[in-house]
């Protein structure tokens, strides 16, 4: 088997592994890293002091490389290449021979040569272990000084700055990021950056670093221009040298400044070895970003291969949030380019900088700065990487928005081609296929093409995209719930049936940011109460819940309730039907006769409804669940028992279904209805749900609804017994209460459903997702794990301590004032209401 | 105008004890015929709040039985009349500036809630 050695684990050597292993070549492959851990997330190594481990940041594990077949030794440095026997010999001796050799060893931080950068508080930036030892330095001291104030020092800073130092960025050049921004995007970098407590020096050349005598601090740093800073430590984080001495012994060419150079196959001059990432010069040019060292990674692994992948250099745009300014440059920065035109918008109130740089026929963007406010970056990035001609006046596509004519750049307008996610390189086209395909929901696509779960950064842009092939295909657009979450319902459904979440707190703290509202907190209770079916009123979930849910009872507009106890299909004794009349008179309460075959009992006071509810519960009542999002009422005719045209006992089947579905919760509320012939008295085409008797079994008919909107339902199986239909039904349900968007009836859900009713009948009756079973099962846990939850309530003394009108006194709420109107009593007008109150004063 | 020179004293009243609050959630109180809607969010700082009770949209004693949660990083609860917003803080109603309820000082101490007056 062909054997490859790859040297060094970093980012770019560890993908390097895994597109090996995840390609159809067969090889057996040797990794040797020299630091003492497998490959981990180096550009983000400053959050190991803002709370992540090294662990956190960790990419692979000796045991997954072992899982993959991959032979790795770590701690160990190649010392030598012998490129005629092709054999490695590493430091401690082991030899391991190669048919293909990839060197990945990276690179190393420039410390500039300066007397005194040998002391011990002097440090580098670069390593998990690095961290270790500016850790070490840091204790019980107080000023640490970064030298650089590049990217890399920027980044640097922010880790000093995270362990409590006060922190110094110390610059040769007379600017921040003078690579990647202007001078005034630099300007507004350093403004802002100081107005985090960061002290930036420019103009600073070191000539020497020497111990301090009167030590206050340990060291003294003296400039050229005759200034000084004192300081505890010092970290050199002033850019990178290429890693090439390996090859330099082996006689492999190599760049004048370093770098060994490598063809588009990243081939080095020998044709057995490779060279990837930041140790790779490729046309007279080091790339020190991760994601043109993957496309490097991905070029070398093609060419053991049947297909060959070219590198062609890359794009090094770049956005970031250093010491949490968020900084974006692309392309030309600086406007070098000759006759090229510059944009420039500034905002000194809140700090932010843009700049664009155009051709000279103003057709193309050329380059971009960006400080403080990097929204724009995507679609920018977009214009300068697709050279797309830019709108008439392209200042418009950095000045603030107003309202009316925010310059978006439409999705429709990029390429197939236009990379969207670089850290994966994921192509629009790449996502167009992925929608082709059926995965039509953001959380779909993320995971299908795995854009947009690198950085993160182009989030935005993806969502316009899907957006806007869903619009293109006349799917409607799924938005963000609320502030709070970027799902849909049935997204938030999934995540907390996959993670198996039980809590609001859980589902905000890993999904979501800030507090939670009243749109998002009662989807999320509902969906919890569907999956796990706890008692609504449990301590975790009462903040979830609408105060209807929270009250058991439906709040009235003069913040009363209403109660509805159940009646299954709408048949009760003479003796329940008294001691409704009885408890609505004890309390004063309204009562009608509801559409759904109930008895409403209005204008209970909070403080009441206990009570109420103790005296129905005694009476054999149940609550209605009228409150809630959940099944009402299965309504039903007499049936076959009483009525001469009925064929089956439609009572006994409503009180069937209503005791097996009641209290599920659903996206919204349902109902139902059993007619015990054609003649359809309960008038179930009209339900969510409706069955219908024929002579041999029943009809099911589904997604109808009343209301504002009528729809009829469909027709959905016939002829079904009683089995079977319990068992369409179960999936149904559960189907809509997986799958609808909060607040969504049945009649709309399935107004929005792709391929309609015959999707549905497949799913439900031919079980094509094969989730039939589950789906059943988990409406069999609902059903078992039932509780009446006034009974639960009544019975538990803390629980009963909300329904206090008030918390230090017994009084009630004397402003709620009820007149009697046909001899019932009904909230007073706010006219009334006022003459009352007034005649009582 | 004899009370004039009389020196006004600050002063707070117990509402009533942390066993009373419902985490997450409102509850009502009563001073001299006033209601005050007191909630308890027991991850946030400070920890109680409390806003009068009446909902001036809705035109009923409501407020402490709305949900609450944030709008933009402010603390509301919405109304369960008509879902509008108040601010926790300063009784702002966030989806009309022409209304608001009134704001009170509550504290928390040694497991009692203390209403400032």
């Amino acid at each position: 088997m062909l054997k490859v050695v790859v040297v060094g684990n970093g980012m770019v050597g560890h993908h390097y592994v895994e597109q090996l292993v995840a390609s159809e070549i067969e090889a057996h492959i040797t990794v040797i890293g020299g630091e003492t851990r497998p490959a981990y997330d180096r550009v983000h190594l400053s959050e190991v002091f803002s709370g992540r481990t090294p662990e956190d940041l960790a990419m692979t594990t000796r045991d997954h490389y072992r899982e993959l077949g991959v032979e790795a030794h770590f701690g160990d440095f190649v010392a030598s290449i012998d490129r005629d026997n092709k054999i490695v010999t590493t430091e401690s001796g082991k030899e391991y021979a190669y048919d293909k050799l990839v060197l990945a060893t990276g690179s190393y931080p420039f410390v500039p040569p300066v007397k005194g950068n040998d002391l011990e508080p002097c440090l580098v930036y670069r390593t998990i272990d690095d961290l270790g030892m500016i850790q070490a330095q840091a204790k019980d001291r107080k000023i640490g000084v970064v030298v650089g104030g590049g990217l890399l020092g920027l980044e640097c800073a922010n880790a000093v700055k995270n362990l409590g130092l006060e922190t110094h960025v110390v610059e040769f050049a007379p600017g921040l990021m003078g690579v990647q921004l202007d001078n005034g995007g630099s300007a507004m970098l350093r403004r802002k950056i100081e107005a985090l407590g960061v002290q930036v020096h420019t103009s600073k050349a070191t000539q020497v670093i020497e111990e301090n005598s009167d030590g206050d601090t340990r060291l003294v740093m003296q400039f050229a221009d005759g200034g000084s800073l004192a300081t505890d430590m010092i970290v050199f984080s002033a850019g990178i040298r290429p890693y090439d001495q390996l090859a330099r012994d082996c006689g492999l060419t190599v760049g004048e400044r370093g770098g060994i150079e490598v063809d588009y196959h990243c081939k080095t001059s020998d044709s057995d070895i490779f060279a990837i990432g930041e140790c790779a010069l490729f046309g007279g040019r080091i790339f020190g970003l991760v994601a043109p060292g993957y496309r490097m990674a991905e070029a070398a692994v093609s060419q053991l291969g049947n297909d060959s992948v070219a590198f062609q250099g890359a794009d090094m745009s770049t956005k970031l949030k250093l010491l949490g300014v968020d900084v974006g440059s692309i392309g030309d920065a600086h406007g070098k380019e000759e006759g090229s035109v510059a944009y420039t918008f500034s905002d000194e109130r809140i700090d932010v900088y843009k700049r664009l740089i155009v051709s000279a026929d103003g057709k193309k963007l050329l380059g971009a700065v960006l400080v403080g406010d990097c929204s724009d970056y995507d679609t920018l990035l977009q214009y300068f990487l697709n050279g797309i001609d830019l709108p008439a006046d392209p200042q418009t596509l950095i000045l603030p928005y107003n309202a009316g004519e925010a310059p978006a750049l439409g999705a429709a307008a990029l390429p197939a081609t236009a990379t969207i996610c670089s850290c994966h390189n994921v192509s629009k086209g790449d996502i167009v296929s992925a929608m082709d395909a059926g995965f039509c929901s953001l959380a779909e696509v993320k995971a299908e093409t795995a854009a947009s779960t690198g950085c993160g950064g182009c989030t935005a842009l993806l969502k316009n995209i899907v957006d806007d092939e869903m619009a293109a295909r006349g799917l409607e657009v799924n938005t963000a719930m609320c502030e709070h979450f970027n799902f849909t319902r049935q997204e938030m459904f999934h995540v907390i049936k996959v993670e198996s979440i039980k809590s609001f707190e859980e589902l905000i703290e890993k999904h979501g940011t800030g507090r939670g509202c009243d749109i998002c907190k009662p989807t999320a209770g509902s969906i919890l109460a569907s999956l796990w079916n706890d008692y609504v009123l449990e301590d975790k979930h009462v903040g979830l819940q609408d105060t209807n849910d929270t009250f058991l009872a439906n709040m009235q507009k003069n913040g009363t309730y209403s109660v509805v106890p159940r009646i299954p299909g709408g048949e009760i004794t003479p003796d329940k039907l008294i001691v409704l009349g009885q408890v609505a008179k004890k309390y004063q309460l309204y009562t009608k006769i509801t559409g759904a075959q109930r008895v409403d009992l209005f204008g209970a006071r909070v403080q009441h409804l206990p009570a109420i509810w103790e005296e129905l519960i005694e009476a054999g009542f149940e609550t209605g669940h009228a409150y809630g999002k959940a099944l009402r009422t299965v309504k039903s005719c007499v049936g076959s028992t009483w009525c001469r045209y009925g064929v089956q006992d439609s009572v006994a089947m409503a009180l069937y279904v209503e005791n097996r579905y009641k209290g599920l919760r659903s996206p919204h509320k349902f109902k139902s209805a059993v007619s015990g012939c054609t003649r359809e008295c309960a008038e179930a085409q009209s339900k969510d749900f409706g069955i219908i008797a024929t002579e041999n079994g029943w009809n099911l008919f589904v997604c109808g609804n009343g209301g504002m909107k009528p729809r009829h339902a469909d027709l959905f199986a016939t002829d079904l017994d009683d089995e079977t239909l319990i068992k369409y039904i179960d999936r149904f349900l559960m189907f809509y209460v997986r799958t609808a968007d909060r607040l969504q009836r049945t009649s709309v859900w399935m107004d929005n459903l792709e391929g309609g009713l015959e999707y549905l009948q497949k799913v439900v009756i031919e079980d094509s997702l094969g989730i039939g079973a589950e789906l059943e099962d988990q409406m069999n846990n609902i059903v078992d794990t039932y509780q009446c939850e006034w009974k639960t309530t009544i019975e538990d003394p803390e629980k009963l301590k909300r329904f206090r009108q008030f918390v230090n006194s017994e009084a009630e709420d004397r402003e709620i004032i009820f007149v009697e109107e046909r001899g019932q009593p009904r909230p007073a007008t706010e006219e009334e209401r006022q003459q009352i109150l007034a005649k009582s004063a | 105008m004899t009370n004039t020179q009389q020196a006004i004293e600050p002063q707070t009243i117990t509402l009533c004890g942390l066993s009373d609050l419902i985490p997450n959630s409102g509850i009502c109180a009563e001073v001299d015929g006033q209601q005050i809607a007191l909630f308890y969010l027991p991850s946030e700082t400070p920890q109680v709040y409390a806003i009068g009770n009446w909902d001036p949209i809705g035109k009923a004693h409501v407020l402490s039985r709305g949900m609450v949660g944030d709008i933009g990083g402010k603390l509301v609860v919405a109304s369960p009349l008509y879902k509008q917003h108040f601010d926790l803080l300063t009784g702002e109603c966030l989806e009309n500036d022409q209304v608001s309820v009134s704001a009170f000082s509550v504290s928390l101490v040694d497991d009692q809630v203390l209403l400032s007056l």
